[in-house]
């Protein structure tokens, strides 16, 4: 289960810069923690931080009110790179639950609704405008049933498949849904497989 | 009668089911895990009580964090880790494999290695399968013809219990490779290049697939490098049809099929190909007779230039993104506008990785340091992709050629491409590496790092800056 995920509102974090790759998002040697939880503090650790560990004051997310800010808005290809979670986990921490986008790496972004986090992709006029938004601190909010974002008195459609928003919605855990409602798929599949491609199934082979 | 291209075989194959909303709900065949990326997966599986549906579809090896030294004489790991966070990641490791019933390469052990060099060495990856694994350059397995891409620790856990996964079908794009390269130009060199022109982002949303005349001419380990750069142009799947080249790779492997199920499954897999009328959503031609090496100068793998060409001015640009991109990687690369990439002098020099750490790569590197030296006050390191390779170079005489040249010759793991372990850059200094991200602090907070091959990433050591390796002389070492 992740927090269900309805309506949200508040300042959005601008980030107007292309490939913002999760090497930035979360420092690979950070990756030796091996808890999902309290990982905002190393988000974007780099940028927020020098190398003497002093907060850098003038950095986005070290000012008010960016530093609480529930959205994130950015340039092409955000989260690309390594397919670690901790980027997920680590935006979370930040109390970040939106990102709006011209576009997403592509594990980053199924990693995002796997964790109850919103990523939205908009064409890179529309992001430029929700950037000038930000950045002028003006209040974003989005609902998700209806597919709207709404900042001061402009509304934006967005899509987002059916089903992933319905696990959105409802917090569901993958691994259940499919376990429950896919069982019998599955085991069929594997006879059907084993019969065919009898050498996948060769498990002394594979000891 | 349809034609099919190759992705849609591998997709069709593994269908379970049509889910709603147009997803599909996808067989996995195996799964990699590594220290890393695997231990919230497992922790997930406890806490719901859950066991591996099928485990001996799984392999776990400990590459990431892994130091690539050790104090003792045998080369024995166990037990000699100073990092305790990276000690107890990989103990933590050892525990859920015994836990859960996986099999496990030991860190200690002849088949420990970088998960994408150790799938295919053991024979785990198989043509017409699909193969995830937590690591974004798990598209190196397509090399064989199977469907593999990265994912995260929840999907993870997802496989583990179900054997399956939730996908959206992707658009398909091939990219073919036409002409005759030039001996010094190596499949990295194409890689960048493809990189470089379609951007950064330029294959999102397709899985790639290889084809042509110098893929087929390619060997095992330059379809793999290929395969694994191209999800730095935002493609989670890379492929190349399987053929003669791919099924004298995999006989006699430890995991591959043997005897006439080895047969059933070569007849099986020459099926694979790209039926001849297949339509593909994009098609792109690379002449390679008409690339020199390439080296990437930026902060992203796209930016990237022929070794005779200059750093872009961004005076010169367009306003816009990427006069801005352009702008700040100079900066953080401390590269003037101009500036010839041959001037550029380096610190290091990393020669390995799942891109590049390959017994190809070491000889490729090996040619060009036989009989020269490293020069003065460069690092060079080079670290084999598996303790296989390890082995397999110590028993042609590589390592004595790379040692006497002045080259470290170190045990297998991930090192200086990730930097998770001691083998990492400072504040400003610059490494020739064979790795596959130059990223903003990917080799340390503040490193700069330049993508090359490892015959470029050997010559730059030499010289003791960024090098043309046509300039030298490829050595015929003798063993």
């Amino acid at each position: 289960m992740s927090q269900p995920f309805t309506t949200l509102s508040g300042h959005g974090v601008p980030m107007p810069e292309e490939n913002i790759d999760t090497d930035i998002i979360f420092p690979a040697r950070f990756l030796l923690i091996t808890a999902k939880a309290g990982l905002g503090k190393y988000a974007f650790h780099d940028r927020r931080y020098d190398s003497a560990g002093a907060e850098i004051g003038d950095y986005v997310l070290n000012r008010a009110p960016f530093n609480a800010a529930p959205f994130i808005v950015a340039g092409a290809n955000f989260g690309s790179g390594s397919s670690r979670e901790q980027a997920v986990w680590a935006i979370a921490g930040l109390g970040v639950r939106c990102i709006i986008a011209t576009g997403f790496g592509e594990i980053f972004h199924s990693n995002c609704q796997r964790n109850g986090i919103l990523p939205i992709t908009l064409p890179a006029e529309t992001v430029a405008e929700l950037m000038a938004a930000a950045e002028t601190e003006q209040l974003f909010s989005v609902d998700l049933e209806s597919q709207s974002l709404t900042v001061g008195n402009r509304a934006f459609a967005f899509d987002i498949a059916p089903e992933r928003k319905l696990a959105l919605m409802n917090g569901w855990d993958e691994t259940s849904v499919l376990l429950h409602q896919y069982a019998g798929a599955i085991a069929d599949f594997e006879t059907s497989q084993k019969a065919s491609s009898p050498w996948l199934y060769a498990e002394d082979q594979a000891q | 009668m349809t034609a099919y291209t190759l992705y849609e075989k591998l997709w069709n194959a593994h269908a379970v089911a049509e889910m709603p909303g147009g997803e599909t709900l996808l067989y996995i065949d195996r799964q990699i895990l590594h220290e890393v990326s695997s231990p919230q997966a497992f922790v997930a599986m406890r806490e719901a009580g859950r066991q591996l549906r099928r485990p001996e579809t799984h392999i776990a090896v400990a590459d990431h964090a892994v130091p690539t030294r050790s104090p003792r004489a045998d080369g024995i790991r166990h037990g000699t880790i100073e990092d305790a966070q990276a000690a107890s990641q990989i103990a933590e490791l050892e525990t859920n494999v015994r836990d859960f019933s996986v099999p496990y390469a030991d860190l200690d052990g002849a088949e420990q290695g970088i998960v994408h060099v150790i799938g295919p060495e053991s024979g785990f990856t198989l043509p017409g399968t699909t193969i995830v694994c937590g690591d974004s350059h798990t598209t190196t397995h397509g090399a064989f013809g199977a469907l593999a891409f990265g994912i995260g620790a929840s999907e993870q856990g997802t496989v583990m219990a179900a054997q399956c996964l939730r996908q959206k079908r992707a658009k398909t794009m091939r990219i073919d490779l036409v002409g005759q390269r030039h001996p010094l130009v190596f499949a990295k060199d194409i890689a960048l290049s493809i990189i470089a022109r379609i951007g950064a982002d330029g294959a999102a949303g397709h899985a790639v697939e290889f084809t042509g005349e110098a893929v087929r001419a390619m060997s095992m380990a330059e379809r793999m490098t290929l395969c694994n750069m191209i999800i730095e142009a935002g493609s989670r799947v890379g492929l190349v049809a399987p053929d003669d080249v791919t099924f004298a790779f995999l006989k006699g492997r430890r995991l591959a099929p043997k005897g006439a199920l080895w047969d059933q499954a070569v007849a099986a897999w020459r099926n694979l190909a790209s039926d001849a009328d297949a339509a593909y959503d994009r098609v792109i031609e690379v002449d390679v007779a008409a690339l020199v090496p390439q080296v990437s100068w930026g902060t992203t793998p796209d930016q990237t230039l022929p070794i005779d060409a200059a750093m872009p001015d961004p005076a010169l640009l367009p306003e816009g993104p990427e006069r801005r991109q352009a702008e700040k990687a100079l900066a953080y690369m401390g590269l003037a506008p101009g500036q010839s990439l041959t001037s550029v002098p380096i610190t290091h020099a990393f020669i390995g990785s799942c891109t590049n750490g390959r017994i190809e790569d070491i000889r490729a590197a090996a040619a060009i340091a036989q009989g020269r030296k490293v020069a003065p006050g460069i690092k060079a390191i080079v670290v084999p992709g598996s303790a296989a390779t390890r082995a397999a170079a110590e028993a042609e005489g590589l390592d004595r050629i790379l040692i006497e040249a002045g080259f470290e010759w170190r045990l297998a793991g991930c090192s200086m491409c990730v930097a998770m372990n001691d083998d990492r850059l400072k504040p400003g200094e610059r490494c020739a590496s064979t790795s596959n991200r130059n990223f903003e602090g990917r080799q340390g907070p503040g490193g700069r790092t330049h993508l090359m091959s490892p015959a470029m990433a050997a010559a730059a050591a030499i010289a003791g800056h960024i090098a043309d390796v046509r300039d030298y002389d490829a050595r015929e070492y003798v063993a």
